[in-house]
C-alpha cells in the first residue's frame, strides 16, 4: 500500500494519447522518481495528480482518499505540495511574506477571513517562518522582494514554502530545470536534506539524470505516456528498454 | 410573420454596425494582444468625418439674386455653396447631397493615418504591460478623442443626411409576397448592411487569400512560433491595427445618416461591442460578426411591445444578460478558441 | 497605537490631522483676493473630496490588492445612495439608519454581481463588470423608474411617508438630514481678518465617517487576509498550490469595496438627498478607477490624494472661464494675452474632461505608481543626494510596499 496510488489513468488530448494506462505505486518515505524522453507524458501526469487536468479515466487516490476532481487548493489541504519547474512564488511580496502565506494555509484551511489580526502579532506563525527560513540560510533576506532574489534564492524560497506546510507528499517537477551545475548540486544537497532529516515522500519529475540517481529510491520510466520501467535505480541504469527509450537522448 | 421579419430586419443595421467594430476590436485582440477602449472613439471619428466632408461641401458665401426681392422691394441675398458655385448647379448638388457616400473614400486614408499614428505613439508600447493599464491608457484615450471632438463640433447630435436616393423606405413585404407597406424598412438601412456585408467579406477575404494575412492568422493562433520563424509581426501588427481602424471608421462614416453623430456615440457602441466580442469569443474573427448580428437582431425583438409587456425593461438589458449567460456557460464564447487572453 | 505599528499610526494621524483642519488648509487665500477661486474650503467640496475619497479607498481594496479591475464599481455607489433617498422618504431623516441600509444594499449587491463576475479574471472579469453596471444603469433609467426616479432621479418630496418623524417642517418644507437633530447643512463660520472658514456638519459628519471606514482598510491591509489578497494579484496560480482558495478571498474583497462604494452613496445623500443615474455610468466607474490610479494603486494614502487631487481640479477648473484667464494672463502684451487664453481655453471650463483625459493616460504612461510613486521617487533623489552613494537599502528599487 502506497502513500499515492495511480491506478489506470489515460488521457487524451483530441487525437494524442497522452497518457495510457498508468499506474504508479509511490511508498511513504520514499523519493520516487519519474522520468522519460520529452513528450513523454510526465507533466500530463503531474497535472493530473495536482488536480489542474482531468483524466479520462482512472483513479488518483492519496492516504486512500480520493484525488481526483478535486482543485488544487483542496489537493494541497490534504498535505500535497508542489515545487514547479521554474519556482512559482509571490513576486510582489517580500520574503517573509510569502513564507507566511503557507503557514497560514496549513493552520486556517483554505479559507478565512481572518481581516483583523495584524501580522505581526501572529507570533507562532512569524517564528516558524522564520525558523524555516533559517533552515535554507536564507533568514538575512526576510525583507527583501521576492522578485529581486536571485533563481537559486527562488528555489529555496518555494522549497521552504512547500516544507513549512509539513506536507506528507512533496512532488517536484524538474527542480533543476535550467540551473548552472554548481546550483544544481545545491538543490540536490538540499532535497537531500529535507528527505533525511524530515522524512516527507518525493515524487520527483527530472529529466537530469545526474538528480535522479542521486536521490530516487525507485524510478518510473515513461515513454510516450506509458510506464515502461518501474524499479530501483541500480536495475534502470543498464535497462535495456530504457536504452531504447532514451536513444540519443542522454547516457543512461 | 409579418413583425417578425421586421424584427429581423431592424435588427441588421445595428448589428452591422456591431460587427463591424467587434471586427476590429477582435483583430486588435487577437494580433496585437490588446485591449483597445479607444476603439469606440474610432468609429466616432469616423461619423464625423461623414459630418465634417458634409459641412464643408455646404460651406456657402451670399450672393444677390435678382431675380426675388424680399418684402421692402430689396434684392434678397441667398446663400449658395461655394461648390455650387464653382462646379455649377449639378455637379455641386450632387457633391452635397452624396457627400456622405463620398467621405467613404476619404475616410480610407485619413483612418489608416489615425491608427498608424495611434499604434506607434501610444499602443506598441503596451504591448508587455498589463491588461488593466492598456485598458486605462485607451480608456484615457477615448476621452481626450471624444473631448476633441466635443470641443470642435459641440455636444449635440448633428444630423448628417444620407443621399435624396436613398430617402425613403423599401417595400420588402410586397417582395416577399406579403401585402403592401407591411414590412418598410429605410433604403440606407439596407444600403448601410450591404456596405457592411461588402466589408465584411473584403477583409476576410483579405486574411484569407493575401500572404499578409495568413502571417496575421498565424500570429493569432500562436504569435511566439511564428516569432521564431524570422517574422517581423510587430510591423506587419501596425497595417493591421491601421486596417481595424478603417473598418471601425468606415461604420461610423456611413452610420452617420442612421444616428445623427454626438461626441459620445462612441463610447455608447464601445461598450455593446466589448459585449459582442466577448460573446463571439475573444479572438475569433467569424464568432465577432455573428454575436453583432445576432445581438443586434436579439435587442430589436427584445424591442416588439408584447415582450416589453411581458418582460419590462428587456430591451435594454437583453444584450448584456446574454453576455452574462454565455461568459459563465462557454468561457469562451460562442467561438472562442482556448487560451485566448486567459490569465 | 490601535494596533497599528508605528509607521502606520503615523499616516492614520497625519490624515486625522488633515481631516480636522481641512478647513483652515484648503481655505489659503483670503476672500475676495484673486486667488480666493482656488480655495476649496467650502462645506460642498470638502463633502465631496472625503466622500470620493471613501469610495477610492474601498475601490483600492479590490483593485489595489488583488489586481482585479472593475469597472462597474459606480453601481453599487448608485444603489447605496438609492437606498439612502428611500430610508429618508419611508423612515426618518436621521442619516444614520439611511448610512446603514446603503451599505448592507450595496453589500448584498456586490455580493450578487461580485458571485458572478468573479468566476472570470482579467480581461473578462472587467468586462462583465462593466456589463453588469450598464444593466443597472439602463434599467435605472427606464423600468426601475418607480423605484429610482428614472431620468429627473430620486428626490424627496413633500407628502413622504416619514414613519418616524415628520412629513413636513413647520414652515411646509422638506425636512433636511440630520444627525439625531443636529441638521447637516448647518454650518458655522469664523471670520480672521480677510479669512473665513466654515465649519459644517455635514463635513465632519462625513470626516468622522471616513476616519472610521480608513482605519478599517489600515487594519485589513495589516491583516493576513490583506496579505493573501495581494498574493491573489501577485500570483494565484502559486496561492491555490499552497492550499488557499483565491475565490472566497477575492469576493469578500469585491463585497467590502462595494460596501464602501454604498456608504459612499449613502453619504452623498446624506449630504444632498437626490439621486441620479447618472452615477452609475460607466464613465463613473472610470473616475474611480482614475483617482486610484492617480493617487497610487495598492497604496493606503494613493487613492485619498487622487480622490482629493481629481475632486479638487474637477471643481476649480470647470470654473475657470475667458474672463478668469484674461485676467490671468493681462500683464502680458495683447497679442500674447489672446494667444495665451486661447491656448489654454479648450483645457479649461467645460474642457475639463479633456485635462482628465490627458492626465488619466501621462500619469498611466510615465507613471503607473501615481503619485505616492511619483513623491518617493523625488524623495530618492533628494535623500540619495544628502547620504552616500550605496548607502540606499537593498530594497530601496523594489516596487513600493503598500501604504507607505
Amino acid at each position: 500500500m502506497g502513500i499515492l496510488e495511480v491506478q489506470g489513468i489515460n488521457k487524451r488530448f483530441g487525437g494524442l494519447q497522452a497518457l495510457g494506462d498508468v499506474n504508479l505505486d509511490v511508498q511513504e518515505g520514499s523519493c520516487h522518481a519519474i522520468i522519460g524522453p520529452n513528450g513523454a507524458g510526465k507533466s500530463t501526469l503531474l497535472n493530473v495528480l495536482v488536480g489542474k487536468l482531468k483524466p479520462d479515466t482512472g483513479t488518483v487516490k492519496f492516504e486512500d482518499k480520493n484525488v481526483l476532481g478535486l482543485k488544487p487548493h483542496q489537493i494541497n489541504q490534504l498535505g500535497i505540495s508542489r515545487v514547479f519547474q521554474t519556482p512559482e512564488i509571490f513576486g510582489d511580496l517580500t520574503v517573509m511574506e510569502n513564507m507566511l502565506i503557507p503557514c497560514f494555509a496549513r493552520r486556517d484551511g483554505s479559507y478565512s477571513l481572518k481581516a483583523f489580526i495584524g501580522i505581526p502579532s501572529e507570533k507562532a506563525l512569524n517564528a516558524e517562518a522564520e525558523e524555516m527560513l533559517d533552515e535554507v540560510s536564507m533568514l538575512e533576506k526576510r525583507d527583501m522582494q521576492a522578485s529581486s532574489l536571485s533563481r537559486g534564492d527562488k528555489r529555496r524560497l518555494e522549497m521552504a514554502m512547500c516544507l513549512v506546510q509539513q506536507p506528507r507528499l512533496l512532488l517536484l517537477d524538474e527542480p533543476t530545470a535550467g540551473m548552472a551545475r554548481a546550483d544544481t548540486n545545491n538543490t540536490i544537497e538540499l532535497l537531500k536534506e529535507i528527505k533525511e532529516k524530515r522524512n516527507i515522500t518525493m515524487a520527483i519529475i527530472e529529466h537530469d539524470m545526474h538528480v535522479v540517481f542521486s536521490l530516487a529510491d525507485r524510478i518510473t520510466v515513461l515513454a510516450q505516456g506509458t510506464p515502461l520501467v518501474e524499479d530501483v535505480p541500480e536495475n534502470i541504469k543498464g535497462h535495456p528498454k530504457v536504452r531504447e527509450a532514451y536513444l540519443g537522448e542522454a547516457q543512461v | 410573420m409579418e413583425s417578425i421579419i421586421l424584427q429581423l430586419l431592424n435588427g441588421l443595421d445595428k448589428g452591422s454596425a456591431y460587427a463591424l467594430i467587434a471586427l476590429g476590436l477582435t483583430l486588435i485582440f487577437g494580433t496585437l494582444g490588446v485591449v483597445n477602449f479607444a476603439h469606440g472613439a474610432l468609429f466616432m471619428m469616423g461619423a464625423f468625418i461623414a459630418v465634417t466632408l458634409n459641412m464643408v461641401f455646404g460651406i456657402s458665401f451670399e450672393v444677390e439674386d435678382p431675380t426675388r426681392t424680399d418684402f421692402l422691394g430689396n434684392v434678397m441675398m441667398v446663400d449658395t455653396p461655394y461648390v455650387v458655385h464653382w462646379f455649377g448647379e449639378g455637379v455641386g448638388n450632387f457633391l452635397i447631397d452624396w457627400s456622405v457616400p463620398m467621405a467613404v473614400v476619404i475616410a480610407i486614408p485619413i483612418m489608416a493615418l489615425i491608427g498608424v499614428v495611434m499604434e506607434r505613439g501610444l499602443i506598441r508600447f503596451f504591448y508587455k504591460r498589463p491588461h488593466a493599464d492598456q485598458i486605462l491608457v485607451t480608456f484615457g484615450l477615448a476621452i481626450v478623442l471624444q473631448e476633441i471632438i466635443k470641443a470642435f463640433y459641440g455636444a449635440n447630435p448633428i444630423p448628417t443626411p444620407a443621399p435624396e436616393a436613398f430617402v425613403g423606405s423599401f417595400d420588402v413585404g410586397q417582395l416577399l409576397g406579403f401585402d403592401p407597406f407591411a414590412i418598410m424598412y429605410p433604403y440606407w438601412r439596407l444600403v448601410y448592411f450591404f456596405f457592411a456585408a461588402l466589408i465584411i467579406g473584403l477583409v476576410f477575404a483579405f486574411l484569407q487569400f493575401t500572404t499578409f494575412g495568413m502571417v496575421v492568422r498565424a500570429g493569432m493562433a500562436d504569435r511566439e512560433t511564428v516569432g521564431l520563424l524570422g517574422i517581423d509581426i510587430d510591423r506587419r501588427f501596425v497595417l493591421m491595427f491601421a486596417l481595424a481602424a478603417v473598418v471601425a471608421g468606415l461604420a461610423g462614416v456611413m452610420y452617420a445618416p442612421i444616428l445623427s453623430p454626438n461626441y459620445h456615440i462612441g463610447m455608447d457602441f464601445l461598450v455593446l461591442s466589448f459585449v459582442v466580442v466577448v460573446v463571439g469569443g475573444m479572438g475569433s474573427l467569424p464568432g465577432a460578426v455573428a454575436a453583432g448580428f445576432l445581438l443586434g437582431i436579439l435587442q430589436s425583438f427584445a424591442s416588439m411591445s408584447w415582450i416589453i409587456e411581458l418582460i419590462p425593461g428587456i430591451n435594454q438589458v437583453v444584450i448584456y444578460l446574454v453576455a452574462i449567460v454565455i461568459l459563465l456557460t462557454r468561457p469562451r464564447g460562442l467561438m472562442g478558441r482556448k487560451g485566448v487572453m486567459e490569465e | 497605537m490601535l494596533g497599528l505599528t508605528a509607521k502606520d499610526a503615523r499616516l492614520y494621524l497625519i490624515v486625522l490631522v488633515m481631516l480636522i483642519f481641512a478647513p483652515f488648509f484648503l481655505n489659503p487665500f483670503p476672500e475676495g483676493s484673486g486667488l480666493a477661486q482656488f480655495n476649496a474650503g467650502y462645506p460642498d467640496m470638502m463633502q465631496r473630496l472625503v466622500i470620493f475619497g471613501l469610495f477610492a479607498v474601498g475601490f483600492n481594496i479590490l483593485f489595489g490588492l488583488t489586481g482585479y479591475l472593475s469597472f462597474g464599481h459606480a453601481a453599487f455607489l448608485g444603489a447605496g445612495s438609492y437606498a439612502g433617498v428611500w430610508m429618508f422618504k419611508l423612515l426618518t431623516m436621521n442619516v444614520i439608519p439611511a448610512l446603514i441600509v446603503s451599505t448592507i444594499v450595496a453589500g448584498l449587491f456586490s455580493l450578487l454581481i461580485g458571485f458572478i463576475s468573479l468566476r472570470r479574471s482579467g480581461i473578462y472579469f472587467s468586462i462583465l463588470t462593466l456589463a453588469f453596471a450598464q444593466m443597472c444603469y439602463s434599467l435605472a433609467y427606464s423600468v426601475l423608474t418607480p423605484i429610482t426616479g428614472g431620468e429627473t432621479g430620486l428626490q424627496l418630496a413633500l407628502d413622504d411617508p416619514r414613519v418616524l418623524g415628520v412629513t413636513q417642517t413647520a414652515e411646509g418644507n422638506i425636512p433636511v438630514p440630520h444627525l439625531f437633530g443636529l441638521p447637516m447643512n448647518a454650518s458655522t463660520s469664523l471670520d480672521i481678518g480677510a479669512w473665513s472658514f466654515t465649519f459644517s456638519v455635514g463635513y465632519y459628519f462625513a470626516a468622522v465617517v471616513f476616519a472610521l471606514a480608513f482605519y478599517f482598510t489600515i487594519r485589513l491591509f495589516r491583516s493576513p487576509f490583506g496579505l493573501v489578497l495581494r498574493a491573489v494579484k501577485s500570483n494565484q496560480g502559486r496561492l491555490s498550490y499552497t492550499g488557499l482558495n483565491a475565490r472566497p478571498y477575492t469576493l469578500a474583497a469585491f463585497v467590502i469595496s462595494g460596501m464602501f462604494a454604498g456608504l459612499a452613496g449613502g453619504l452623498m445623500v446624506s449630504m444632498d438627498p437626490l439621486a441620479g443615474a447618472e452615477r452609475m455610468l460607466w464613465t463613473a466607474s472610470g473616475e474611480v478607477v482614475l483617482m486610484t490610479i492617480l493617487g497610487g494603486v495598492g497604496t493606503l494614502i494613493g487613492p485619498i490624494l487622487g480622490a482629493g487631487a481629481i475632486t479638487y481640479l474637477e471643481a476649480i477648473i470647470s470654473t475657470i472661464n475667458s474672463t478668469v484667464l484674461h485676467r490671468w494672463f493681462d500683464i502680458f502684451p495683447e497679442w500674447l494675452e489672446n494667444l495665451l487664453v486661447n491656448i489654454v481655453y479648450p483645457f479649461v471650463g467645460s474642457g475639463w474632461h479633456l485635462t482628465l483625459g490627458l492626465v488619466f493616460m501621462i500619469v498611466v504612461i510615465f507613471l503607473p505608481g501615481g503619485i505616492v510613486e511619483g513623491g518617493r521617487k523625488i524623495y530618492g533623489l533628494f535623500s540619495r543626494k544628502r547620504e552616500e552613494p550605496g548607502s540606499m537599502p537593498p530594497n530601496a528599487a523594489a516596487q513600493p510596499g503598500p501604504g507607505e
